[in-house]
Formats: structure tokens, C-alpha cells, sequence
């Protein structure tokens, strides 16, 4: 595009307040700066993972206002006022998410690479379907690459940690 | 539960097993599911450099020049490293050390490393890159297998047969064949052709290397073989090995893709080295493509006879095998093609041609189920069309050919545990076999296919006395058990299995063991994480370092309660003496009595591949194995005629794995298996133009999708091998290999079409209708048994469908 511009002021580093894990994150950003090089490189949030840097692996999701998306695909700059989770901020104390637990135990992490990618996808489905089918979760994880499990006991992990959920929530 | 058919194991407690064979989470999960867990990317060192590599753009050619003044020049480089900063030679096998850290005078692959530079940020590495003039004169490129084998001026490396760019060829022979085939009652062979498939795990290689400044090298590397690494850096950076330090973070994903010392490890070492500083390498996913050492692209082939009592006679097997630009693995692979396609056959007549050949392209190397995939495809697609011709059912022709077990093979495989008739008979009975084979409506399909593979290599690659895995105990008066090994947790579970080996024989929970498995500045020599070894040998110096312990705590109960040594047993954290288990003292205490007396409870265990085995020809070691693994599958298919898209409904899968140490890990093993090969057979295709690599990335090289995925029914059996810790074997690599066979049978089931090309894509399975004219679904077999009727008389070979 001629009408970009890549002024030496345009394309300056600028300081911008992001909403990580509930907590206001200060960093140094260019405008072609990703989410996912600000997570890693500058917060030291390492949990969310770079498979691919092309939005093709689903290791590095994370959820913008509750709904996942690829880090890698997403410019630092539109993050500014939006709510981002990363699996670090999955937990608000040191027990484990439904999901986190699910996957430990059933054996749906093995490399574990891109475990907090899966996890993340998985919560923004259980969040918005709490009673997801075989179908819907496959539909869901499609964007995610796993090479080790066969995802085979991944979706039983999801389908475990959503039973668990829709009884802890009729209990409440 | 039923009792356990099995005699009880020589390990095990009177009471039976108390950890192992148990399903655990593995015990490193719970660092995983919150990212806490550390891979090599995720370290930071102070003053770290972003180093990059520059990569060949042509697949052959001389460097006539490398300028990398200005590169040096740009504000922010640290160090730059050509070919011409380290000449010494590596690679995995001693016999084909053909790299080295940069290239030196010739390139071979686009994607080759011609420098390397580090910098302060990665924009400046970059920049810096593009400004590194490289002036190469172009060679012509050999691209296949055939312009490979042909005499050339000019081969690839200097060390090659007779002139070609044939690295190695194999040729065995055992028995008569020319008999065999001469008196068969039926004989079918077929040209199989494999393109290449790569790992495509999750996380990219990565390395940090610091040489600090008491000259020490530490290296953090996305490795599965610590110890191999270790020796090459000695050998490219002229140092002793004590002043190397190799570190395994976690690791995301390998499958033999990371069971190479690797250039860009020598380049981040020797960056570092110049400028002093802690230097990082990551790969972007291209790079991860380019560096390969997948499955090599294989033409195949294979001609097996039936003689008239129904037993397998002879097997003359060709597999030409497509190297790319370096040698890894690749001996070893020549090897594999042919000697590991037999079993779990007993065929008394074989001769095996094979050749691998050095082309102009990402090197190819040992990825699951290394040597033993495709030819067991073809090896399985010709027992089901031999069954068809004798009228035999498919399961039967196998269990009437099975290898026994404790049996000797005809090229001298020590077979000694063997499950493969179970394998047969429970997945024959779990997907309902003699209802469905031949009897589901056109266009749906149920097949079966056998696998055979071995449970770590008996012989070391380098010829030393050392042993193959060697593991360190130790426990200080915090009751805490620390287990020092090298072997590489890669995600396959090997820390957990060392734990359960530790913790069965000393009666703890699983959690008082911590596994120290990352730096070879503490750990003893382990080979690694390949050729499934790790279980069987690692697995049993762990379990012996803790017999060891054992027997100090055992002495100390002994001494504390007034009773003999002999009857006590260790279980929930107790020594307690067995006739009277009233007489008993806790872990603690006996650990403590044990303290007072040593200060503190060390031992070591090791395991070396015993007896001696093999036979004395040439090659006698490829595929010898102190144990081996057994598979029989079932793959329920559906083929849509006029999409010709395949829908691999559920998959059977019986493995014979000894024991089951930990049934999650050997599910999971076995399921991941199963996603991989079938990615194989279906979907996965590395395609090459002029050269370059034509979809180096995840949208364009397609695994299987979760949506694609079968119902997976595993089936485990245990042979409860007699030399296995505890009875257990291999669950990594053999659980790959029937899978592609099993589909392919199932999809001539279903549509009378077999496959000789892979992968099965619609677009080939429509032309593929088209051509053979759209056959019904095949007949049924008439229902013959051994013993039930004379033998059929010999017939004329049918002729076989080309590719």
C-alpha cells in the first residue's frame, strides 16, 4: 500500500497499558508488534507458546474479552482495551482449572507444547457451551495442532472437565 | 478382575505389582497444564543474542565466495560464523560423519547452512543476514532416486559407491529363495512408492548455547539425545567433554526429528564462543520443515510366496531410499527397510537388496517406526492379497505363519516374548471380525495388518564397553528419592517410567521420587530417546540402582527389629518383615537406621544389551534387540465412491507392550501412533519442486485433524517379557506401523482398489476407480483352516496391478 506510513514516527515504539490477567501490564510496543512477542519477550508470560508464527498451530491462544484467539495473528496495539487471559491467568489461586486438572490426569498432555493452547480453546468453548458434544469439541479444536496424543484423550479431558462443571454448577 | 494369566515376575513384590501398572498422570503434567514447564524458548540468559542462520536458496552448488564484512559491520552483530570457523565433521553414526557446523565449499540442500550470526535483537540478525554476500556457482541438483544411482562426476559427498550418489547399500540373503519361489503355491509382488513425511511436532528446535568465562560451554537444546550432542560439540568445538555442559529443557514433541547432533547446536555454540555472550537460536516453522530428517522417501519392491501348505516361503524385498543431503541416520535406515519386515512372520527364505541415496534435498533420518513403515505396508498388502488367492481369511493366513515365541529368526533375531497371537485373536474377537470382513455393504471396508518392531537396539551406535543407560540413586535423610539419568523426557513419559521403576522396588509413592533428567553435568551416560529403547534399558538401570537401595533399607529394618534380612518387603512406605507382618518399620525410620550408618544411600544401576546375540554376517546387528514389540489392527473404513473421500471409522489396536508400566502413557503412545500413521496413509506428503520444498508449513502440510480422527479401541498385551523392568517393552514406535496397512486393507475391502502409492488421497482413490472400472466389492473368502482341507493346488501368480 503507497499510502502506508512508515514515518520514523509512525513506526516508533510507544508505551501502552495492557489488561493481562486482570492486572494492568505496562510495555514497549511498535504498531507491527504481535500479541504473542509482547506476552513472551516483554511480560515473560512463556506459558502461551510460538508453534508457527502464521496462525496454523493454535499453541500460542490466549482469550481477548473471553474469546480465544491466535497471539500470534493479533497486533499488541488492538489489545489496549480488551481483557487478555493467558493460561498463567487461567487459575486465580494455586489450584487448577477444571480443564488443567482434566488434562493432567487423563493423559491429554503429553510434550505438553501445546497443552496451554488447547486449554485456553477449551475454556472459551466450556464457557460459552457447557454441554459441548463430540462434534462441537472437534469443531472447536480444529485450529489446534497436537502430534503427540492423536487427540484422542484431549477431547476425553474436555469432555471429563465439562461433566465435572455442569455438576458443580447444578450443586451451586 | 481376572487373574493375572501371567507367572508373577521375578520383581514383584509377594503381593504383586504396587506402582507399576498402574495408570498415573505422568508426573510432569501438572507443569505442563499451566505453562509452567520450560522449554528451551522459554529460558532467558542475561545478555542473551538472537543468532540466525542463512540458508542455502539452491539445492547444489560450490561457494565460490562468502563476504560477511558488511554483516559484521551493522551496529548490534556480536559474532558472524562461516563454514570456514569449524571444518570438523559430525553426525549421528560415527560411519557417515558428513556434516558440519556451516558448509564448507559446497552447499546441498536448499536450506542448507551457509552462516550464522548473533545479534542484539532480531531485527538487527536479520538485517544483518541479507547483508551477507554469498556468491555460489551452481551445480546440477539430484533431485531422485534414479539420477542418484547414476555415475556422476560430481557427487553430493566425497564418500559414495562406485561413483553415483549411492551412500549405502545392503544386501542379505538367507535361505533359497529361488527354491522357495519355484515350488509356491502362490506368489504375489508389488511396486510400492512412499513420498516423504516429516514429524511435524509442535515446538521448533530451539538452542541456547553460553560459553562463559571459565570456558565452559553450556548448551540448552530441544534434543532427544543429550549424549550425542555432548560428543559432537566436543568433537566441532575442539573440546574436552567435561568442559561441555548439555542441558535438556522440556521438550515439545520429537519423534526421531530431534534424534540428530544438529548444525544450528554447533553454530549457536560457536557464536557464543566469539563473543562470549549467551546466544539463542530459535527456528521459524520453514526452518523446522527444511532441517527435516523425516521419513525417507522410499520405492519399494516386494514379492512374497505362499507355498502349498499356506506358509509363507519366501520374501525378496528392493527398497530404494531417498536420503536427501545427509547421511544421519540413513545406514542404519538402509538396514531397517529389510530386516524388520519379516517378523512377526516365520518365513524361511529371504533376500533383501537395498540402497540409499544422497540427493539435493532436506535430510532425511529416523522418524517413529524409523526403516520399518513402509515396508511393512507393502509386507501387509501382500499377505492380504495371498490370503485372497489361497482363500484363506486374512487373520488366519497370519496366525498360521506366526513366529513363536523364544524362537531364533532366519537372519538370527532373538525372539523372546511374543504376543501376537493374542493381538490377533483379541482384535479379531473386539471388532467383530468374522461378521464384518467381506460382509459390509459396497463402499465399506474392514482390514487387518500385523506390526513388528524393536525394543531398543541391542548394539550401541558407538562402539564402546560403557552401557547403554546408567542411572544414579540417591536419598539424603529428607527421605527423598533423586534419580539422575539422561535419558530425555520428550513427552513420551520416560521420567514418570523412571519414577514407577524407583518407586516399585523401594514401596514409596510415586511422588518421593524426583526425577533429574536434564543436565549431563549430574547425569550418567544415557544413549537417549530413540529406537525405543529408553523403557527397556533405562527402565531396568533404575529399577536395579533400586533393588540396590533396597537392600540397605531391608539391612537396616533388619538390624533395628532382630529379624533376618530375607523376609522383609517394602510397600505404602513400610519394610515389613512378611511371615509376621506385625514386625514392621517405616520408610523413614529405616532409612534413618540406614543414614547413620552410610551418611547416605547412593547407588548406581546400568543396563547393557545381554547375552551376546546375532549372527556373524555382515550387518548381523541391524534390528537385534533384547526384546521386541508385537501389533495386530483393525481399521473399520468408509469410502465414499464418488468423493472418493476415506472416513477411517474406529481402529482396533492390539499391543503386545510386555507390560504395561503405565496405561495412560501406553494408550497415549499407541493413540498418537495411530494419528501419525494414519497421516501417513491418508493425508501427509512432502512435495518437492526443482528442489524446494513446496508447503513448509502446517496449513499446507496437513496432519490429520481432530474432526479426521477414528474411534481408537487399544487393546494391551502382556507378554510380560522376561529381560523388560517389570516385563515391559516398547509402546513408542511399533504401535505406528500396522495402522497403514490395516486402512489400505480396508479400503480394498470396501471398494476393491488397493494402493500402491501413498498418500490415499480422494483424487487418487476416484482415478484409481475409474481405471480398475469400478470393481464390486471383493468375494468372500470360503472358510479354510489349517488341518480342514487339502491344500489348494499351485496356481499361476495373478498378475499384480502396477501403480
Amino acid at each position: 500500500m503507497s499510502d502506508r506510513d512508515l514515518s520514523p514516527a509512525a513506526v516508533a515504539p510507544r508505551v501502552i497499558t495492557l489488561t493481562v490477567n486482570g492486572a494492568p501490564r505496562t510495555a514497549t510496543v511498535r504498531p507491527y508488534d504481535v500479541l504473542l512477542d509482547v506476552l513472551r519477550e516483554e511480560l515473560n508470560l512463556t506459558g502461551t507458546k510460538r508453534g508457527c508464527d502464521m496462525g496454523t498451530c493454535g499453541c500460542c491462544t490466549v482469550h481477548l474479552d473471553g474469546r480465544p484467539r491466535l497471539s500470534c495473528l493479533t497486533l499488541a496495539l488492538d489489545c489496549a482495551d480488551k481483557a487478555i487471559t493467558t493460561i498463567e491467568g487461567l487459575r486465580p489461586d494455586a489450584r487448577l482449572d477444571t480443564l488443567q486438572r482434566f488434562f493432567a490426569e487423563t493423559g491429554g498432555s503429553q510434550c505438553g507444547f501445546c497443552t496451554p493452547g488447547f486449554i485456553m480453546t477449551a475454556r472459551a468453548l466450556l464457557d460459552a457451551n457447557q454441554n459441548p458434544d463430540d462434534a462441537e469439541i472437534r469443531e472447536a479444536i480444529s485450529g489446534n495442532v497436537c502430534r503427540c496424543t492423536g487427540y484422542v484423550k484431549i477431547i476425553e479431558a474436555i469432555r471429563r472437565a465439562a461433566a465435572e462443571e455442569r455438576i458443580t454448577a447444578a450443586e451451586r | 478382575m481376572p487373574a493375572d494369566p501371567m507367572p508373577s515376575h521375578p520383581h514383584f513384590h509377594p503381593e504383586g505389582p504396587q506402582v507399576v501398572g498402574k495408570p498415573v498422570p505422568l508426573i510432569d503434567a501438572r507443569q505442563k497444564v499451566t505453562g509452567e514447564a520450560l522449554y528451551t524458548d522459554d529460558l532467558k540468559l542475561p545478555g542473551m543474542l538472537v543468532a540466525k542462520i542463512l540458508r542455502s536458496p539452491i539445492p547444489h552448488g560450490r561457494i565460490v565466495r562468502i563476504d560477511v564484512t558488511a554483516a559484521s559491520a551493522l551496529p548490534g552483530v556480536r559474532a558472524v560464523v562461516t563454514g570456514q570457523d569449524a571444518g570438523a565433521r559430525f553426525g549421528v553414526l560415527p560411519v557417515s560423519e558428513d556434516e558440519t557446523a556451516c558448509a564448507i565449499d559446497k552447499v546441498r540442500y536448499v536450506g542448507d547452512c551457509v552462516a550464522g550470526l548473533a545479534a542484539e535483537d532480531e531485527e538487527t540478525a536479520l538485517a544483518a543476514l541479507r547483508l551477507i554476500d554469498v556468491e555460489y556457482e551452481e551445480l546440477p541438483p539430484v533431485l531422485s532416486i534414479e539420477e542418484g544411482m547414476k555415475p556422476t562426476s560430481d557427487p553430493i559427498h566425497a564418500k559414495t559407491i562406485d561413483g553415483t550418489n549411492v551412500q549405502k547399500f545392503v544386501e542379505q540373503r538367507f535361505g533359497d529363495v529361488d527354491q522357495a519361489f519355484g515350488r509356491a503355491a502362490f506368489v504375489r509382488d508389488g511396486k510400492f512408492r512412499f513420498v516423504g513425511v516429516t514429524h511435524t511436532f509442535t515446538e521448533p528446535h530451539c538452542v541456547v548455547a553460553h560459553y562463559d568465562a571459565d570456558g565452559r560451554l553450556h548448551v540448552w537444546s530441544a534434543t532427544q539425545v543429550p549424549h550425542y550432542l555432548h560428543r559432537a560439540l566436543a568433537k566441532v568445538m575442539e573440546m574436552e567433554m567435561h568442559r561441555i555442559r548439555v542441558i535438556r529443557p522440556a521438550v515439545g514433541g520429537a519423534f526421531g526429528g530431534k534424534s540428530d547432533p544438529f548444525p544450528h547446536e554447533m553454530i549457536a555454540a560457536l557464536l557464543s564462543r566469539k563473543c562470549g555472550r549467551p546466544v539463542k537460536i530459535r527456528f521459524d516453522r520453514e526452518e523446522v520443515f527444511l532441517t527435516n530428517h523425516g521419513r525417507h522417501p522410499t520405492k519399494t519392491w516386494m514379492k512374497l510366496a505362499l507355498d502349498p501348505d499356506c506358509k509363507l516361503s519366501a520374501l525378496e524385498l528392493d527398497a530404494k531410499i531417498d536420503g536427501g543431503a545427509w547421511g544421519s541416520f540413513g545406514v542404519v535406515t538402509t538396514y531397517y527397510n529389510g530386516v524388520l519386515c519379516m517378523g512377526p512372520y516365520r518365513i524361511p527364505s529371504f533376500h533383501y537388496t537395498g540402497r540409499r541415496v544422497y540427493t539435493n534435498k532436506p535430510p532425511c533420518g529416523a522418524m517413529r517406526g524409523h526403516g520399518a513403515v513402509n515396508s511393512r505396508y507393502a509386507m501387509e498388502l501382500l499377505i492380504d492379497q495371498l490370503a485372497e488367492d489361497a482363500g484363506w481369511d486374512p487373520i488366519d493366513l497370519r496366525l498360521h505363519n506366526l513366529l513363536p515365541p523364544y524362537t531364533t529368526t532366519i537372519n538370527e533375531f532373538r525372539i523372546t516374548s511374543n504376543g501376537t497371537r493374542e493381538c490377533l485373536e483379541r482384535v479379531r474377537a473386539a471388532c467383530d471380525w468374522n461378521r464384518t470382513f467381506r460382509r459390509l455393504p459396497y463402499g465399506e471396508g474392514i482390514g487387518v495388518a500385523c506390526g513388528f518392531y524393536i525394543s531398543g537396539s541391542a548394539l550401541p551406535i558407538h562402539w564402546t564397553s560403557l552401557p547403554q543407560s546408567t542411572v544414579h540413586l540417591k536419598i539424603d535423610s529428607d527421605g527423598g528419592i533423586t534419580v539422575h539419568s539422561l535419558a530425555a523426557e520428550i513427552g513420551q513419559g520416560s521420567d514418570t517410567m523412571l519414577a514407577q521403576c524407583v518407586a516399585e522396588p523401594l514401596g514409596v509413592a510415586l511422588d518421593r521420587v524426583r526425577i533429574l533428567s536434564r543436565d549431563s553435568d549430574t547425569a550418567p551416560i544415557d544413549l537417549g530417546s530413540y529406537s525405543s529403547r529408553v523403557t527397556f534399558m533405562a527402565g531396568n538401570a533404575a529399577r536395579k540402582a533400586a533393588e540396590e537401595i533396597r537392600a540397605q533399607l531391608v539391612a537396616a529394618a533388619s538390624r533395628l527389629t532382630g529379624y533376618p534380612p530375607e523376609g522383609f518387603v517394602l510397600r505404602d512406605e513400610q519394610v515389613i518383615f512378611a511371615p509376621n507382618p506385625g514386625i514392621a518399620v517405616s520408610y523413614m525410620e529405616a532409612l534413618g537406621e540406614a543414614l547413620a550408618r552410610s551418611g547416605a544411600l547412593i547407588a548406581k544401576g546400568a543396563y547393557t544389551a545381554a547375552p551376546p546375540m546375532g549372527g556373524k554376517f555382515k550387518g548381523a546387528a541391524a534390528g537385534l534387540s533384547p526384546s521386541y514389540s508385537f501389533q495386530a489392527y483393525a481399521a473399520r473404513v468408509r469410502v465414499d465412491p464418488e468423493t472418493g473421500e476415506i472416513r477411517v471409522n474406529k481402529v482396533w489396536a492390539a499391543h503386545d507392550c510386555g507390560r504395561a508400566l503405565n496405561p495412560i502413557a501406553v494408550t497415549g503412545q499407541i493413540e498418537g501412533c495411530i494419528h501419525m500413521g494414519l497421516g501417513q496413509v491418508l493425508v501427509e506428503s512432502m512435495d518437492f519442486n526443482r528442489g524446494n520444498l513446496e508447503n513448509p508449513n502446517l496449513l499446507d502440510y496437513r496432519t490429520l485433524s481432530p474432526k479426521q480422527m477414528p474411534e481408537v479401541e487399544v487393546i494391551l498385551v502382556e507378554s510380560n517379557d522376561p529381560e523388560g523392568p517389570f516385563g515391559a517393552k516398547e509402546a513408542g514406535e511399533g504401535p505406528l506401523l500396522p495402522i497403514l496397512p490395516a486402512v489400505a486393507n480396508a479400503i480394498y475391502d470396501a471398494i476393491g482398489v488397493r494402493f500402491y502409492q501413498l498418500p490415499i488421497t480422494p483424487d487418487r482413490v476416484i482415478k484409481a476407480l475409474d481405471e480398475a472400472g469400478r470393481p464390486p466389492k471383493p468375494a468372500r473368502p470360503e472358510a479354510r483352516r489349517p488341518g480342514h482341507e487339502p491344500a489348494p493346488p499351485p496356481a499361476r501368480p495373478r498378475p499384480t496391478p502396477t501403480q
